[in-house]
């Protein structure tokens, strides 16, 4: 039985960043991803990481930035930590190899941002993510004598000792569904976040709240879960991404007025507003009915006004999305596009090292709340958790683990009853239930419908119901796959229960913010009310469901303010 | 602008599926789906996966070009099925009826339906490369200070995905197994081109004389075809050789240098191919000479059969063979201009399409009445070597 100092789920860049940092420190590591690394969703991430690195520039106003983008929500200590380590951070990834783009000079060249008040986000073209993924695995392969990697094993649960503390997982090895117990002094969720519960959402496949849920229901409470981003501009056909960065290289937003309508709702940043403004104004104006393309449900995103050359160059990703899945010359004309879920700012409770309250379980990256993006995040703030804070996780596991003994939970009776609970979902009778497809869909509309840039009380308890009677249905859901070698079928049923215990979260936790705040815009209360709602909501799971809790925001230095762009 | 509705079409789907649990030979599954003609090939799998059958086996996730999952042939040609339109797919099909057929990549063994091992071939070449970054010492402070074109040359490298399609169908390899293939060798191009790298002399000599390496490729294009992201692997494969022969002046065991250089002398002068000449400059020194050095006649005699071989099948005039073609002066003119205004360039031009971006007919005018410069990676002789500032 594979027994290792810090054991890491999922291999984006979150996880990658801590195992090459516990190793670094001396632990013995596994990392485990259901994918293969350079799969991991970390890889979409386009236009850049913020960094306060130019001569101009300094860690605190990243900070403020960071904060005022929160909309106030963010814990400012861990906001801190993140600004003032950020340039050495992006140095790091420099010196292993990641090839940021220069400036004339031959030094990191920086790009505009969203909510930034200067240039300060490093970049690749507009593959930054990928770029910054696959270097990080280059330096994993250097290190596969330190390093284990477990490829294609997919986690369905946390496994606990006796004292309660985290102490492995149960996996299944996708390739020969074989089931095993991975025991480790520490475990790091670092398994992304959860967009698949909604739909459309740019994000891949595999994004489905695994490590969300595993920790919830291990007892791990989770925090700041209303709070769902919805991107400026996705595709209209499909929901694809289109970076942020285009603004930054200075596209700009049109109605179907041909009006840069930006003007009237942050008059200073314009189309670089925050990204909750943007996709607020920009979903303002589909209602009011001047939406643009065939059924005015869109906006053009008029990149046009970047030189050429420069598009081809720094923004060659999106030139051949647009190509490829819209049928459009982004060069040419404008391209249609509207605000799609992109990313959750909540996840499992964390300290600023990454430690949940569950004893031996980290969480960094998406999948985690530590929380820096408060209300809402700023663009090319996510690369920069992933890494800060997976680097933090991992070391602090390593630390952790030179004073403890190998834990011993019980595995044999655990492993028994998940190999039985994959058994009982393949035995499903066809047709005594609904296909497993058709739940998720069914979710990832209501999700969309109710739970989106606009909110209300009426329209959230739809969606409780919903998520309620799916959360039913899912128990009888039946699938195809009756093998054991790649039986994605049988992942999917047990990624479909993950999913709908986000969502159930998710629900809970807009229904119980009865304010107006970053991501969160209730029509029903659509002030931002500080006296009642600073402070963050978290949810542990109880016997009956969700149970709702608060948990106080940290403020340092900059207190709330009217937040204008 | 993409703005009107298309209506959904009905598609047909055959799926080379593959259950090795069952005991039994791969055959063909045949799904019809609904979509609009410009999704994708992998939205077609994923509607017949959710409506009629969830056991399909497709490695997918981001449905956008950018995590390599997703590698397939379709209608036997290798590439993303996220990457190809339905329409697309359905007027390439190769039986004539419409009907799209997806099957596993080749060059690596099957799995399951359409997934396929890639530790046991595509991530063992690309560890053979030591693929990570030797850092060129001291390590500064902040960044490495290096030329702006340096960074945006290697993005091109970088943009490799690993789906796997360039292996899939490379040549080389099928004959080849051990060749360690396009995505590799691209793969080390990205250090080899990366100005911080402390051992780029020490990667092309490892490469160069490796038998597998890179004068392993007999310059098919398959990869170049194949590859979703132009990261242009066979092109990347020669810029390996140019700057390991040329600039760097490293030898290889196997000719492959001497071999290339006799070529391009010999359609330098003769316009076209020599072919007797080839096998004896390529062994026996770059001249009119080389014949007669013993190298070259070991060479001959142990290529005799070879020889015979190609001259019964026809695929060798012995008469041209042996005088050499004859082309028209005014053409060997041209051929030598061609030549002339290469060698003049005080940099050689690389094309990468970060940098030049002009693939589109009409474009190149543009780009050149706006740069008069070749909009092109340049750079100067010896690769990115010493080009690096601390």
């Amino acid at each position: 039985m594979p027994e290792h100092d810090v054991l890491i789920i999922g291999a984006g860049l979150a996880g990658q960043r801590a195992a090459l940092a516990a190793a670094q420190a001396g632990a013995s590591v596994a990392i485990v991803s259901k994918v293969h690394p350079v799969r991991s969703h970390s890889v979409a991430a386009a236009g850049g990481i913020n960094a306060a690195i130019s001569v101009e520039d300094d860690w605190r106003s990243h900070a403020y930035d960071t904060v005022k983008g929160s909309d106030y929500l963010g814990d400012q200590d861990a906001i801190e930590i993140m600004c003032s380590e950020a340039p050495g951070e992006v140095m790091h990834l420099e010196h292993i190899g990641v090839t940021f783009h220069r400036n004339e000079e031959g030094r990191l060249d920086l790009r505009a941002f969203g909510g930034a008040s200067l240039k300060r986000t490093a970049y690749v073209a507009d593959i930054t993510g990928q770029a910054i993924l696959h270097v990080l695995y280059e330096q994993l392969m250097k290190r596969h004598e330190r390093v284990a990697r477990l490829e294609e094993w997919f986690v369905t649960s946390l496994l606990l000792d006796d004292s309660g503390a985290c102490a492995g997982v149960v996996a299944r090895d996708v390739r020969s569904g074989r089931l095993e117990a991975l025991i480790a002094r520490n475990v790091i969720l670092a398994s992304g976040g959860a967009g698949q519960v909604y739909h459309p959402t740019t994000n891949a496949l595999i994004v489905t709240g695994d490590g969300i849920a595993q920790a919830y229901r291990a007892g791990a409470p989770l925090m700041d879960m209303e709070m769902v981003q919805y991107h400026p501009t996705t595709l209209v056909e499909n929901g694809l991404l289109i970076t942020e960065g285009a603004r930054g290289e200075g596209a700009i937003l049109l109605n179907s007025e041909g009006e840069r309508f930006m003007e009237r709702y942050a008059p200073n940043k314009l189309d670089l507003a925050s990204r909750d403004v943007v996709s607020r104004a920009e979903q303002t104006e589909i209602l009011e009915g001047r939406g643009a393309g065939a059924d005015k449900a869109g906006i053009y995103l008029d990149i046009t006004k970047v030189p050429r050359k420069r598009t081809l160059e720094a923004l060659r990703e999106i030139v051949n999305i647009g190509r490829d899945f819209a049928g459009v010359d982004i060069t040419r004309e404008p391209i249609l596009i509207r605000p799609g879920q992109h990313y959750i700012m909540g996840g499992v409770k964390t300290d600023s090292n990454g430690a949940t309250p569950l004893q031996g379980l980290y969480a960094a990256g998406e999948v985690a709340c530590v929380s820096v993006h408060g209300g809402n995040r700023l663009g090319a703030n996510s690369l920069l958790d992933t890494l800060v804070f997976g680097r933090r996780a991992g070391e602090h596991a390593a630390a952790r683990a030179q004073s403890m003994p190998m834990p011993e939970p019980s595995t044999s009776s655990r492993l028994a009853d998940e190999a039985r609970a994959i058994d009982e979902i393949i035995a499903r009778p066809r047709g005594g239930g609904r296909r497993v497809s058709e739940i998720k869909a069914e979710l990832g509309q209501t999700m969309n419908e109710h739970v989106a840039v606009y909110r209300d009380q009426q329209g959230l308890q739809r969606a409780l119901e919903v998520v309620g009677r799916l959360k039913e249905e899912s128990r009888k859901a039946y699938i195809d796959d009756r093998g054991t070698i790649f039986n994605q079928d049988v992942l999917g049923a047990i990624e479909l229960s993950y999913m709908l215990d986000c969502a159930e979260a998710t629900v809970v936790a807009a229904l119980e913010r009865k304010e107006s705040r970053g991501a969160q815009f209730r029509t029903d209360f659509p002030a931002r009310d500080d006296e009642r709602w600073l402070e963050h909501i978290t949810i542990t799971a109880g016997p009956d469901g969700p149970r709702l809790g608060r948990a106080p925001v940290t403020i340092t230095q900059w207190q709330p303010e009217e937040r204008k762009y | 602008m993409a703005e009107e509705h298309r209506p959904p079409e009905s598609f047909r789907l055959r799926l080379r599926r593959y259950d090795p649990e069952s005991g039994e030979a791969p055959y063909w599954d045949e799904h019809t789906v609904e979509l609009e003609g410009h999704r994708s090939v992998l939205e077609g799998i994923l509607q017949a996966k959710a409506r009629f059958d969830g056991s399909i086996g497709i490695r997918c996730s981001c449905r956008a070009a950018i995590c390599g999952s997703c590698g397939v042939r379709i209608n036997g040609e290798p590439g993303l099925a996220c990457h190809t339109h339905l329409d697309h797919a359905r007027s390439s099909s190769s039986g004539g009826e419409g009907v799209i057929e997806v099957e596993p990549m080749g060059n690596m063994p099957v799995l399951k339906d359409l997934i396929v091992d890639m530790d046991a071939v595509h991530w063992k070449k690309i560890h053979r490369v030591t693929p990570w970054l030797i850092n060129r010492q001291p390590v500064p402070e902040r960044e490495y200070v290096v030329e702006r074109e340096s960074m945006v040359d290697v993005t091109q490298t970088m943009a490799c995905i690993q789906c796997g399609a360039c292996v899939s169908d490379c040549l080389s390899m099928e004959v080849d197994p051990g060749f360690i293939g396009p995505a590799a060798l691209s793969k080390a191009y990205r250090f080899v081109g990366d100005p911080r790298d402390a051992q780029q002399r020490e990667r092309l000599k490892d490469l160069a004389a490796d038998p597998l390496g890179i004068y392993d490729c007999t310059h098919c294009f398959k990869c170049v075809q194949a590859c979703p992201k132009d990261v242009n692997p066979m092109g990347q494969i020669m810029r390996l050789r140019r700057i390991a022969g040329t600039d760097q002046g490293i030898d290889d065991p196997h000719n492959g240098r001497r071999h290339e250089e006799a070529f391009t002398t010999l359609v330098r002068d003769y316009g076209l191919n020599h072919e007797a000449e080839l096998l004896a400059r390529s062994y026996g020194g770059n001249s009119w000479f080389g014949k007669f050095h013993p190298a070259a006649a070991r060479e001959l005699l142990s290529s005799v059969s070879i020889i015979v071989k190609a001259v019964m099948r026809r695929k060798v005039d012995p008469r041209i063979a042996l005088l050499g073609h004859r082309i028209p002066p005014k053409d060997l003119q041209s051929v030598r201009t061609i030549y002339e205004r290469v060698e003049s360039r005080p940099r050689r031009n690389e094309l990468n399409l970060y940098i030049s971006g002009a693939e589109e007919e009409g474009d190149s005018q543009e780009a050149h009445a706006q740069a008069p410069a070749p909009a092109a990676a340049q750079h100067p002789a010896g690769g990115a070597q010493g080009s690096v500032q601390q």
